[in-house]
């Protein structure tokens, strides 16, 4: 089973189109890195999967629940980080976890549980109990990722997580993506507009105007790191 | 415990921490109430008269008179204040935490509209207690009564609250609304002046503030404080409860709503 299917989705803002009958799918353990230029489409794409949105045109279907018909069974699939910051800073980070995890409808033991753990798979046992704002932002980044994890989610989607931080940060959240999806069989959705995240092996969707330009495998798109060129090629092309 | 539960203390834990670590906006909600009863109060005693109106069964001050429209008051801008951080968490992301969550989102907005209530019930017993100190003793019951008036017109409130949050799309619309809707609630109101005043200058203003919701739940605080009960207000609250908490739901549903209405294919 494919954790997420989108069939056919299409969305306007009045009559300017956002998004024109878009397909495609995420399987288990994939990293899926949806490639698009400022304005490609991504955030509605996202807010659509997140049902922030919804469309009339179009199915999105997470671990075989259809998120316009089952949406509490779809969205307890999902976890999320989104482009802006939704840490309270003002909490800690043990209780910004537990906040998320009633969210979800986790015991506060379980809560504690879980949170430790995933604290450890993103090497940050050591900061539980610290206020939220005193973490860097490469640290908060993680903690995003460690609280969407907490329920256990199938698919993964992060929304440019790697937007403000160094060099040395991205290199270690995007680092710690693909370890999820590698080691915990986890389907990562990852937007981002920095061709540089992306390895070989991951697949690309490369997004354009509302429209999906190239599907597949990054090497088989373009060998030999030519990724960033190709990407660059293929959308001022299109917008020409 | 069901998952709505753990949700609901949850989102209570959140906004009771928020509460403990804002000193500044606790002050800020009490310092209002208590200039308008201890300056503005003490200055119009001399000018305005009231004569013996139910709940009342003796001849009160004015300082009397004008708490319950105080209390309201406490619950109207901190409903305003809850609606413009609504605003501002959908607009800097936490809001679409709180949405995404398994959970009905009429659940999840009515857990966040009842954490907002019950701050702003501690923040009116905070006043009444100043007020007390102050020299304004109510009937003791009235302290207990005046409970379960509270949280109907902070749900009241609230509602109205929601909903404005719900059809808001930027944070800087929200303060010119804000002023548009706070002070002509207010001021059209029996918080500051009986009816039977207003009528004396004007009918049509009275009539205004017969219509005005927020009048009733001036007077269902009002007749709670007395440890007695105003039937009619109780009604007119509900009923305003429940037409802006459905155009709230309505508001933030992502099919139907007017978030999305601009976003429809």
């Amino acid at each position: 089973m494919n954790a997420l299917d989108v069939t056919g989705l299409s969305f306007h803002y009045g009559r300017k189109e956002a998004l024109q009958s878009v397909s495609f799918s995420v399987m288990p353990g994939e990293f899926c890195a949806l490639l698009g230029p400022n304005g490609a489409g991504k955030s509605t794409l996202f807010a659509l999967l997140t049902r922030l949105f919804v469309s009339r045109q179009g199915r999105i279907a997470v671990m075989g629940q259809d998120l316009q018909t089952s949406p509490r069974a779809a969205l307890a699939c999902m976890g999320v980080v989104f482009q802006q910051m939704t840490l309270d800073l003002d909490l800690s980070v043990a209780r910004n976890l537990a906040y998320f995890g009633a969210l979800h409808g986790l015991s506060r033991r379980e809560s504690v549980l879980r949170a430790a753990e995933v604290l450890e798979r993103l090497d940050m046992a050591e900061r539980a109990g610290e206020k939220t704002r005193a973490l860097n932002g490469g640290h908060r980044r993680r903690l995003e990722i460690a609280r969407a994890l907490m329920h256990r989610p199938r698919l993964l989607l992060l929304d440019e997580p790697t937007v403000g931080l160094d060099a040395r940060a991205r290199a270690a959240i995007t680092a710690h993506v693909h370890a999820l999806a590698r080691d915990d069989g986890i389907a990562v959705l990852w937007a981002t507009h920095l061709v540089d995240e992306v390895a070989p092996d991951d697949t690309v969707l490369i997004l354009h105007k509302g429209h999906i330009l190239q599907h597949g495998r990054a090497a088989d798109i373009a060998p030999q790191n030519r990724l960033p060129a190709h990407f660059m090629a293929l959308t001022e092309d299109t917008a020409a | 415990m069901s998952p709505y539960l753990r949700a609901l203390s949850a989102i209570l834990l959140r906004e009771a921490l928020r509460f403990v670590t804002q000193r500044e906006r606790f002050l800020a909600a009490l310092v209002r109430p208590l200039v308008w009863l201890i300056v503005f109060a003490a200055g119009f005693r001399a000018a305005l008269g009231l004569s013996i109106t139910p709940p009342y069964q003796t001849y009160i001050t004015y300082e009397v008179y004008i708490v319950p429209g105080l209390c309201a008051m406490i619950q109207l801008f901190n409903a305003m204040q809850s609606a413009l951080s609504l605003v501002y968490d959908r607009e800097m992301g936490s809001m679409r935490l709180l949405l995404t969550a398994p959970l009905p989102r009429w659940w999840l907005l009515f857990c966040k509209l009842l954490a907002g209530v019950l701050v702003s019930i501690l923040q009116v017993y905070a006043f009444l207690g100043i007020a007390y100190l102050y020299g304004i003793r109510l009937p003791l019951m009235g302290y207990v009564w005046v409970l379960p008036a509270l949280l109907a017109s902070g749900l009241m409130l609230g509602a109205v609250g929601l909903f404005l949050a719900s059809t808001i799309r930027q944070l800087e619309n929200f303060a010119g609304v804000m002023n548009f809707v706070i002070f002509p609630v207010f001021f059209l109101s029996t918080a500051l002046y009986p009816l039977w005043r207003m009528a004396e200058s004007s009918r049509l203003l009275r009539d205004i503030c017969a219509f005005n919701p927020f009048s009733h739940a001036v007077e269902l605080i009002r007749f709670a404080l007395y440890a007695r009960l105003n039937p009619d207000a109780l009604v007119w609250v509900a009923l305003t409860f429940a037409i802006f908490l459905a155009l709230a739901l309505w508001g933030f549903d992502p099919a139907r709503g007017i978030m999305t209405r601009k976003a429809r294919p």
